[in-house]
Order: C-alpha cells, then sequence, then structure tokens
C-alpha cells in the first residue's frame, strides 16, 4: 500500500512543472539537448538524419500531448489525428506543387476530371503552411468545447478522442478520390523546385524540425510558467475548484487543446515531406495512443521528457521492429504496463532523488501478494 | 421576536433580529426559494437575507437545507421557484458558477480543496486574474498583486509556508489556505461550508478569530455544525429546518426558542443530549455575544 | 417494408452484440472506475477458443460441423475468457484503481501483447470457423424477407446471458453483494464483504461475457487477431451514451446505436454511418453529460 502511494506521489511531484533543479531545468539541459541537435549533421550518416530529423517531429508530436496530459491531466488519444491532418495539408500541397497544375495521379485513377474546390487553394503555400495549424486546431477545438462544455472529463475524454482516431482515420479511408485512401498522398517529389531527395535539402529539412522543435518548445515552457500555466494544474488537481474560481474551465481547456493539436498539425507538416508519405495509418487508434508511451516514458509533465521519450522509443523501435516484428511488439506491450505501472515518473523521473525508493516489485511481501491474489480462492481477498 | 414564526411573513425576509429590513439593503436576498430533487421538497419558499458586512451564521439539523442553499447561491443547483437576489440587483440562481465569482461571491467547500500539487503561494496567484482576459494570464505577475498575496498569506497565518507545495499542509493549514485563496479576490460576500470541520480546538479558536478579523466590510456566511464554535464567535444565527428559516436572531434567544429546541430533539426522546448539549452549555470563557440590534 | 423490417432484424443483431460487448465495460466501469482497454481481446480469446475446439474436434472426428462442439464452445468460451480477465485484473488493474487513465494505457499494453501472441499461435491472416450445419438455415417470412439462423440464434444467446446476469445480479447473494460495493464500497467493506474478491468476480464475468461475444462473432464472419478492436470503439460509445457504470442505460443505448448504425449504413455508406453516430452522441451529451441514465441525488 505505502510503496503504491509513493508512487502515486512521484508522479505527482513529477508533475508538478519546473521542479527539477530549476537552473538545471529551465535552462542547462534543453540548450544541452539543442546543441547535441545542432551538431548531430556533422557526426551521424545522412541515412541516420533523416531517421533522427522524422523523430524530431514524432517529439514535437509528443510535445503537444505532453501540454495537455502532463500538466492539464486530459489524456487525448487522438493526437494522431491532429498530425494526420498537418500532414495531409502539407501533402497537398506538395502534390500539387508535383503534379504541376495537372491533376494529382490518384485522382485521376479514382475518375475524378477536376480539382475539387477543397484542394484548389492548397496550391499556395501562403495558405498550406498555415492551415497545417489551422485546421487541427478548429477541428479540436470544437469538439473540445462541445465535449468540455458537458464537463466531460478523464476516461470519457480519452474514449471519446479515440473514436475521433477511429472515425477520421476510416474517413480517410474511405474518401479514396479527395485522400488518396489507404495509401494516402505520396509521390511528391520536390518542395519550392528543390528536389526532397537531395541529401541537402534532408539536411535543411532536419535544421527545420530542430528549429520549429525549439519554437514549440519556448511555447509551451512559456504557457506552463505563466499563470496559465498553473491553472492548467490547478484544473488537474480540482476541476471544481477552478470553476468556483472565476473561470471557466471548458475555455481554458479548449484554448489549450486546440493550440496542443495546431502544434501536432505543425508537426505533421514537417514529417510528410521528410518521409515522403502520409496515409491513415499514421492516425488511426494504433498511432494516436502510441503517443502516450513516448510521453510516459520520457515522464509526463516534464517538456523535455516528451521529446527524450519520443526519441529513445522510435529509436529502439527501429532498431528491434526491423528485425524482430514480433518481439517489438511483446517489447511495446510491456512497455506500455512497465511505463505505467513501475515508472509512473519515466525517464525525467530517474534524475529525481525521491525516486529512487524501492519499487513494490523488489518487496518480496508484494510480490507474494500478487501471487497470491492470482490464485483464486488465496488469502488476498482482504483488502 | 421568537414566536412569529407559525405565520411566515412573505415578503419581509426578516423582521427579527436581523439588521436588513428590504432587499436593498441586503448583500443577499434569498425570495421564495424552493428547490426539489426527484419530488423532495429541500428548500421550501425560503425568505432569508444577509445584511453588508454582516456575518451571519447559518445552522440545523442535517436535512435542513443548507449545503443546497450555498449551491443554489454559487450556481450548482438551479432553484425550481424564486429567485436569489445579490448585492440589490444581480439574480443569482440562473447564472453559471464562475459568473457569481466574478460577481464577487467566494465559496468555501466542506472538504478543503486546495491544488495540491501547486506551492502555497501559486495556489494564491491562480486567483488573480479571474476578472481579466486570457491573455491576461500570460504575462508576469505584478508587484502589486504580489504584495496582495504576502499580505493575504499574512491575514491566515501561511507567510512562512509560501514556498512549500500545499498538498503537504495540515489538514487546517489547508482550510485556511482555502479562506486565504478566497479573500486574496476581495470577494464581496463569502460563503463558508462548515469552515472548522475536523480541526483542533486551537486551530478552532484561531479560525473563529481569523473570521472576525476579515469581517467588517465583507458579508460573511458560515455554515457550521460545531456548536461551541458557534457560540463562541456567532452574532446573529439563523436556524433552517426542513427548508425553512425556524428561527433567527442572536445566539441566545435563538437556543432558548422552543420551535429550536423541539427541531433538534425531534419527536424521540433518544436524542435528548444533543439538545442538552446546544441548550445548556455554555462555556465560561464564551466572549458576551454581541447582543443583536 | 420488408426491406425496413430486414433492417431492424439487423440493427437489432448488431445491438445484441454491442450489449454484450458493453455490458461488461460498464460493470467494471460502475464498481471499479476502470475502462479496460484490452477488452475488446476477450473478444478474440473467445472467438479463437471455439476455433480451435472445432480444429480440436475436426482432427479426432473428422466433423468440423458438429453442433455438438459449437454448444460447448460457448461455456468454454466464457469461461477462458473469464479466466483471462480475473488474471489480467488480478495481476494489473488492481494496482491502478485510482489512475482511471493510466489504466487506459496498463491495458493498452495487455493489447498489444494479446494480439501479438494470437498472431505468434493462430497467424496473422483470418480463419473461418465454420458454422454448425443446424444454424445454415433460415426463416423465410417473405420472399424479401429472409432471417438468417445464425443471427436468430445470436439474439437468443444474448437474451439468455442477459437473464442470466439480471439472476446473477439480483437473485444471488454474490450479486447482491456487488451492488452492494456499487452503491456504496466503503460501507460494503465495513460490512464485511470483500470488496477485492467482487471486483475480481466481476470483473472475471464482464470479460467471460465478451467472450461469449467473440464466440458468436465467429457465426457471422472470420476471425483475426485484431477481431476486438473492430468493435471495442463502438462499445464504448454505447457506454459512455449509456451513462457509465448504469445496466439499464447500457442496454437502451446498445439498441439505440445497434439501430443507428444499421439504418445510416443502409441510408448512406458505412464510414458516414459511423460519423454520424459519433456526431450525434456528442450533440446528445450536449443535452445529457451524464449519458441516457444517471444516478439519482442531490
Amino acid at each position: 500500500m505505502t510503496t503504491r502511494s509513493s508512487i502515486m506521489d512521484a508522479v505527482r511531484t513529477v508533475s508538478a512543472p519546473a521542479r527539477i533543479h530549476p537552473a538545471i531545468g529551465a535552462w542547462l539541459a534543453p540548450a544541452i539537448m539543442l546543441a547535441v541537435l545542432l551538431l548531430a549533421p556533422s557526426v551521424l550518416s545522412d541515412f541516420r538524419i533523416a531517421l533522427l530529423g522524422k523523430f524530431l517531429t514524432f517529439a514535437m508530436l509528443a510535445l503537444s500531448l505532453n501540454l495537455i496530459w502532463g500538466y492539464a491531466g486530459m489524456l487525448s488519444l487522438g493526437h494522431g489525428v491532429f498530425f494526420g491532418l498537418g500532414g495531409y495539408a502539407m501533402a497537398m500541397y506538395l502534390k500539387l506543387e508535383s503534379a504541376g497544375g495537372k491533376l494529382p495521379d490518384f485522382m485521376f485513377w479514382s475518375g475524378l476530371t477536376e480539382l475539387p474546390i477543397f484542394w484548389a487553394p492548397f496550391k499556395y503555400a501562403w495558405f498550406a503552411f498555415p492551415m497545417t495549424f489551422i485546421v487541427p486546431a478548429v477541428l479540436a477545438g470544437a469538439l473540445g468545447y462541445l465535449v468540455f462544455r458537458s464537463r466531460i472529463t478523464g476516461v470519457y475524454f480519452a474514449l471519446i478522442t479515440q473514436a475521433l482516431a477511429l472515425i477520421v482515420s476510416i474517413l480517410f479511408i474511405g474518401q479514396q478520390a479527395y485522400t488518396g485512401g489507404t495509401n494516402g498522398i505520396t509521390n511528391y517529389t520536390t518542395i519550392f523546385g528543390h528536389s526532397l531527395n537531395a541529401p541537402s535539402m534532408q539536411i535543411t529539412l532536419y535544421y527545420v524540425s530542430v528549429a520549429a522543435l525549439a519554437v514549440a518548445y519556448l511555447l509551451c515552457w512559456w504557457l506552463i510558467s505563466s499563470r496559465l500555466g498553473r491553472l492548467l494544474v490547478a484544473m488537474r488537481d480540482d476541476e471544481n475548484r477552478v470553476r468556483f474560481s472565476g473561470y471557466d474551465p471548458a475555455v481554458l481547456k479548449t484554448i489549450v487543446f486546440s493550440l496542443s493539436a495546431g502544434i501536432a498539425g505543425v508537426a505533421g507538416a514537417l514529417f510528410t515531406p521528410q518521409v515522403g508519405i502520409i496515409s491513415p495509418s499514421m492516425m488511426g487508434i494504433v498511432p494516436s495512443i502510441e503517443i502516450a508511451i513516448w510521453v510516459a516514458v520520457g515522464g509526463r509533465g516534464v517538456l523535455l521528457g516528451a521529446i527524450l521519450g519520443a526519441i529513445v522509443v522510435n529509436g529502439a523501435k527501429s532498431g528491434l521492429s526491423e528485425s524482430f516484428p514480433a518481439v517489438w511488439q511483446y517489447f511495446l506491450g510491456l512497455l506500455f504496463i512497465g511505463a505505467v505501472l513501475l515508472f509512473p515518473a519515466g525517464i525525467m523521473g530517474l534524475f529525481k532523488r525521491e525516486n529512487w525508493q524501492r519499487p513494490w516489485w523488489l518487496s518480496t511481501s508484494q510480490v507474494r501478494s500478487t501471487i497470491r491474489g492470482l490464485i483464486p480462492g488465496g488469502r488476498n481477498d482482504r483488502q | 421576536m421568537i414566536g412569529n414564526r407559525q405565520t411566515p411573513p412573505v415578503h419581509a425576509p426578516s423582521r427579527n433580529g436581523s439588521r436588513s429590513q428590504d432587499p436593498r439593503d441586503a448583500i443577499l436576498s434569498v425570495e421564495q426559494l424552493t428547490v426539489s430533487f426527484d419530488g423532495l421538497t429541500v428548500l421550501d419558499e425560503l425568505d432569508f437575507s444577509v445584511g453588508y458586512g454582516e456575518m451571519r451564521f447559518l445552522i440545523g439539523p442535517n436535512g435542513a437545507g443548507k449545503t443546497t442553499l450555498i449551491d443554489v447561491i454559487t450556481g450548482k443547483s438551479k432553484p425550481s421557484r424564486g429567485r436569489v437576489v445579490f448585492d440589490g440587483a444581480t439574480d443569482l440562481s440562473r447564472r453559471q458558477e464562475h459568473h457569481m465569482v466574478r460577481l464577487g461571491v467566494g465559496r468555501k467547500f466542506q472538504t478543503p480543496s486546495v491544488y495540491s500539487s501547486l506551492t502555497v503561494h501559486q495556489n494564491l496567484e491562480v486567483m488573480l486574474g479571474f476578472r481579466t482576459r486570457i491573455t491576461g494570464l500570460l504575462g508576469r505577475l505584478r508587484r502589486s498583486d504580489d504584495d496582495r498575496i504576502m499580505a493575504t498569506l499574512e491575514e491566515v497565518g501561511l507567510q512562512n509556508r509560501a514556498r512549500d507545495n500545499a498538498g503537504g499542509l495540515s489538514h487546517g493549514e489547508k482550510q485556511w489556505l482555502e479562506i486565504g485563496m478566497l479573500l486574496v479576490q476581495e470577494p464581496k460576500l463569502l460563503l463558508l461550508d462548515e469552515p472548522v470541520a475536523g480541526m483542533t480546538r486551537r486551530e478552532r479558536d484561531r479560525t473563529g478569530e481569523l473570521l472576525q478579523s476579515i469581517g467588517g466590510d465583507r458579508s460573511i456566511l458560515v455554515v457550521e455544525h460545531d456548536m461551541d464554535f458557534v457560540r463562541q464567535f456567532a452574532r446573529t444565527v439563523t436556524v433552517l429546518h426542513l427548508g425553512k428559516v425556524l428561527s433567527e436572531g442572536n445566539m441566545e434567544d435563538v437556543q432558548q426558542d422552543p420551535e429550536v429546541v423541539r427541531a433538534y430533539l425531534g419527536n424521540s426522546r433518544t436524542q435528548r443530549p444533543q439538545a442538552a448539549r446546544l441548550n445548556t452549555r455554555r462555556e465560561p470563557a464564551d466572549p458576551a455575544p454581541v447582543a443583536a440590534d | 417494408m420488408e426491406v425496413w423490417a430486414l433492417q431492424l432484424f439487423n440493427g437489432l443483431s448488431l445491438s445484441s452484440i454491442l450489449l454484450l460487448i458493453a455490458l461488461g465495460l460498464s460493470l467494471s466501469f460502475g464498481l471499479m472506475n476502470v475502462i479496460n482497454l484490452a477488452h475488446g481481446e476477450f473478444i478474440m480469446i473467445g472467438a479463437y477458443t471455439t476455433y480451435a475446439l472445432q480444429q480440436a474436434a475436426l482432427r479426432f472426428t473428422g466433423d468440423a460441423q458438429s453442433g455438438i462442439t459449437f454448444l460447448i464452445a460457448i461455456p468454454v468460451s466464457f469461461v477462458i475468457a473469464g479466466a483471462a480477465g480475473y488474471l489480467v485484473e488480478n495481476a494489473l488493474i488492481r494496482f491502478l484503481y485510482r489512475r482511471p487513465l493510466d489504466t487506459l494505457l496498463a491495458t493498452w499494453g495487455v493489447v498489444l501483447f494479446l494480439q501479438q501472441w494470437a498472431r505468434s499461435i493462430f497467424g496473422a491472416p483470418n480463419v473461418q470457423v465454420v458454422a454448425p450445419s443446424w444454424l445454415g438455415g433460415a426463416v423465410t417470412l417473405s420472399s424479401d424477407l429472409v432471417l438468417p439462423l445464425k443471427r436468430i440464434f445470436i439474439l437468443a444467446l444474448v437474451t439468455a446471458c442477459i437473464g442470466g446476469l439480471y439472476w446473477y445480479m439480483y437473485r444471488s447473494s454474490e450479486g447482491r453483494r456487488m451492488r452492494g460495493v456499487m452503491q456504496n464500497r466503503e460501507m460494503a467493506s465495513s460490512l464485511g464483504v470483500s470488496t477485492r474478491r467482487v471486483d475480481s468476480f466481476t470483473f472475471a464475468l464482464g470479460s467471460g461475457l465478451a467472450g461469449i461475444a467473440g464466440c458468436a462473432l465467429t457465426l457471422i464472419g472470420p476471425i483475426g487477431p485484431s477481431l476486438g478492436t473492430f468493435y471495442i470503439v463502438d462499445s464504448f460509445i454505447v457506454v459512455i451514451l449509456g451513462g457509465l457504470g448504469q445496466v439499464p442505460g447500457t442496454i437502451l443505448a446498445a439498441l439505440i446505436i445497434g439501430m443507428l448504425n444499421t439504418l445510416f449504413e443502409f441510408g448512406t455508406t458505412a464510414v458516414v454511418g459511423k460519423v454520424l453516430v459519433f456526431a450525434i452522441v456528442i450533440l446528445f451529451l450536449q443535452w445529457r453529460p451524464a449519458g441516457l441514465m444517471r444516478a439519482k441525488g442531490r
């Protein structure tokens, strides 16, 4: 019992913003990370940099989820949708540029004869680029307002966002002519007239990703250290008290959810040109919930944790899943269970002394009672 | 003054004891308020008012409707009939919770609700800015606001705990912190639901002194079960029973009211000790209750 | 007219399956405030249990269509899925009772694990369970209205399960204890009810019902390792609409969702139907945030 509550306490204290040694937490660690990322291209091969560039967009996605889950306590299981929408907005722009005024190939195959109206403005960068933020932010804002207004929180909210992930992904699969169906949008080769496959373009996109991640980090950091950020934590602790303090939680939550979705959208927009494809498989239930494990592994409620978690988990995935796909699935399953049960504070929690207590699974009496609990009619019936 | 309860007044809510005669003179005036849940009438055409600058105690047996009354005043429950006039003009009964707070009604809950992962100082910080736009929440705290926070912490006696996490405070300290959180918003009316529940005797006395010191230009409505506390600090007391005002006046008079005795006794003799407690046990240390004007 | 009657029948059939799945979710939420994302995998376990039994029967008797095997498979699916649920509850969920969001994530780990396990044992491609021959027919009401016996059987099976659940909850002493814990955990506990035991058994019961649903689903189509995910989101919607932890609400919500899905699918496409149902549920929650049924009280 006591160990379990100490785990809970660990989660709670770690989740409080800026509680790692203030100076280190605020400036030193992110600065080191930024330096490492900026220097990486001179050390790593082009292939590795391309991979890392992709991970950075995942890191930004994890950052956006951490903002609402780690701080405000809203677990979205549909963040892949927002990432995907941003990615699609970008892919539409790239596809139209590559098509060079003609109809994109998949539309032609589906029997369309002219460009759908909502596609047309995406040929302009000034329209498409902001849309990568706006479209997901507006969708999240609309859904969020309706949901938060009826005071739906916690598990309900998670399940509703999960339903959103399912619905948007099957919607995109179903509308073959407009979205490219299961295959998604691919076969675009240039951006602003430069080839996307050229190594110099990969490096450029990598630096753009680093810059975008840094901006997103600063934005989130500024937000959570403001009074609005404290209010987010306050809402996680006691939403009713916030309501009785003169704030409308629905409005606050909608704003943050919408902002988070927008950041996820921009991450998707950076993902698309680097990877060369965006498809519904990026936004279904499975990829959406995977984002949560990146955050949990890194350390929820710590901005840097999300970034670290995304890079570490995806690094492990690309190492393992290619050679042993089955092993990776088992590993990922155990990671979900382990990260929640044994290390709720994640990697960042390892840097905090109070988490160095003996966890329950090293205590023999706990293990014994667990095993006893597994036997029907065992003596563990009493609580 | 006491015996007129058989014919409850319809429009003048309080002819007896309370200072307020007219809704315009009262910060809070409850008129013909009826609340029912699933056919059970919890508040029954209740008339009740609190004057400007008054500290009123609301007592009554379980199920009298005390918490429900607070819920309606703060917008948590909606009444079936009647209205709640605040500050002479605004009808509170149809508004949302956060609107009330912006109007100047602060509420302390029965169980202390503070933000346990924030520090004591931050707990007060987030209470400020409730009237500004969202963008106002993004800036830094102004020096004047910070001074106000520190002054409030001193008032509730938590100035030395400003940097500690609120989750680590003792039960009594949490209660004071919550009162401080309300005070920093400078409300016109404070609603305190059992502020001394679960407190030690010393904490209770300090809370009483705190309430007396924060009175004055603020109106305070206290719901309380602890009769010793009420006797010690209450000036004007309203007894609620079965959704109606049973008696109102200064503590001494209310204790003598046969209606009140009967309500606390019920019809059964087994509850006599409770009645005895209400009526007879007086603490010698009591400050003489201020005679009702 | 016949077309509509057929749609109604199809809707009812879908509703009944959703109900069987959602009941377990709803019970364990009402009791323990947790939602188990791996609930769909208990469906899969039930379905593969049926498949395995049939394969075994095929090997020993050479007769895949034997009705006996299928009838045996129903209680066996219930027991095996229930045992799996018991295991998951005891090894994992009981440590997470006060952390509902973490329970979602941890049980997702179970999802990944079980799906991969099924893939390793039975292979990734879908497999087909041969329906017993006595369920091959159909009831012909008119030339346009032919009701397959399989679907009628499923309806009867679900009705029997609901009846059994009703008996368990309202007529047995175990069920009385369960309702007691649902209403007031502390009080029940201090009156000597072992809440731990009630929690595990209720969870196992819900998982077992999902197992029966899996067994029934083998009659409708091929089964695969990710069978559960196909139905699980719909049943979450049912549970949310019904009001979490409310059994009568769950029944009503399952009926509504099943009917709406079938009707919209018939009028438009399956995808648009799902989008519409989702939108309707969100809008409904604006009006009644707690779902169809809510616990009454002050």
